[in-house]
């Protein structure tokens, strides 16, 4: 241990804080999203989509393009992923398969 | 005979504990499967980070509070670091804002589905995690299945995982070393999925197409340590004056 129990403590607290405040914030501010605030309603509406979208993105964040493998193992899990959730619709399926093909891609094939 | 009265106010309330009893467990039944994904999500890890702590000499204890309290994985790694160096609160609380911020998004969404949540809207807050939001956002109960007991057992679930997983990291320590690289895309399976789903569901793919281009242009712009706001911002931008274009579209066919 770096820091001393109590400091530790307290980052821990802090971090819980800074986290919940994020989590909370929305529903504290917008408290009574009355039908005539139609703008936030409709940021209800269409911000999962986006959002969803954002956190993909957010994954695959620091996959390089540029170095081996150049994202093969992941453009091939996704586009697998894909083709067999178009194919069977089966979530948990597409889920254990996509994961399944990028560990063997990056333990076996591009390692 | 005086007791009859009272025997059968006694079996009643038997009988009302006996079937919010069963109640709970459909619940329960009902949300396990959606949280399979998150289990062994979760279980990886959580015991990686458990390993991570244990190796900075943040043992169980430790590691289970980190868990419990924060219940955030991305920003919980990013706590190791504020644990090694030297004591700097102010630095590790705007540090996990920043990062967590795109939890404000989840929020905003989940507004209307957990309005009537009552006394679980807390705990059903506190808990919404990348995980946790991904499902809630796109499942809804079964027919017959109480809302609340439903969306709080996948929170509690999920939870329970990543405490679990991370106590159970730490305990075990680096005594495990078995080959699990590339587990963790578990994870980025899970959202990809509920991406696709999201996308069969919706004619309107605007949303989705803005989520991801703003995401990818302000990770090509900023870098991947500071792109979460920027794309959160020209989301927003974006879902603005898309709102406008969509409100006269509205008008056109009303006048039609």
């Amino acid at each position: 241990m770096t820091l001393t129990a109590m400091e530790t403590f307290i980052i821990i607290c802090l971090a819980t804080i800074a986290t919940m405040i994020t989590r909370f914030l929305p529903f504290i501010l917008l408290k009574n999203p009355k039908s005539s605030d139609s703008y936030i309603s409709y940021l209800g509406r269409v911000l999962p989509y986006s959002t969803i979208g954002l956190l993909v993105v957010y994954c695959l964040k620091d996959v390089n393009f540029r170095i081996p493998s150049y994202g093969l193992p992941e453009i091939i899990a996704i586009l697998s992923i894909a083709l067999l959730h178009y194919w069977k619709e089966n979530t948990l399926l597409s889920i254990g398969a996509g994961t399944a093909i990028y560990m063997l891609l990056v333990q076996l094939v591009f390692v | 005979m005086p007791f009859i009265e009272e025997i059968k106010a006694i079996l009643l309330l038997v009988h009302k504990d006996v079937m919010n009893l069963k109640e709970k467990i459909k619940a329960l039944k009902a949300a396990f499967p959606h949280t399979i994904p998150v289990l062994t999500g979760f279980t990886f890890l959580g015991i990686a980070f458990g390993i991570l702590m244990n190796s900075k000499g943040y043992g169980p204890g430790w590691a289970f509070l980190f868990s419990l309290m924060t219940f955030a994985g991305s920003a919980q790694y990013l706590g190791i670091t504020f644990l090694t160096s030297v004591f700097n609160p102010i630095y590790a609380f705007l540090m996990t804002l920043m990062i967590n911020a795109r939890h404000i998004f989840y929020g905003i969404s989940m507004l209307d589905k957990y309005k009537d949540t009552g006394k679980f809207k807390p705990y059903l807050i506190f808990g919404l995690c990348d995980e946790t939001f991904s499902i809630v956002c796109s499942v809804e109960p079964p027919e017959g299945v109480d809302r609340n007991w439903f969306f709080f057992f996948i929170t509690l679930l999920d939870h329970s995982y990543w405490v679990l997983g991370s106590t159970l990291g730490a305990l075990l320590g680096s005594l495990i070393s078995f080959s699990v690289e590339g587990l963790d895309f578990v994870l980025t399976a899970l959202f990809i999925v509920i991406f696709l789903e999201q996308w069969k569901a919706q004619k309107n793919h605007k949303p989705a197409i803005i989520g991801v281009v703003a995401s990818v242009l302000c990770l090509l712009i900023f870098g991947q340590n500071n792109f979460i706001i920027p794309a959160m911002i020209l989301i927003l931008i974006l879902l603005t004056v898309t709102r406008r274009v969509n409100v006269e579209e509205l008008a056109e066919e009303a006048i039609k």
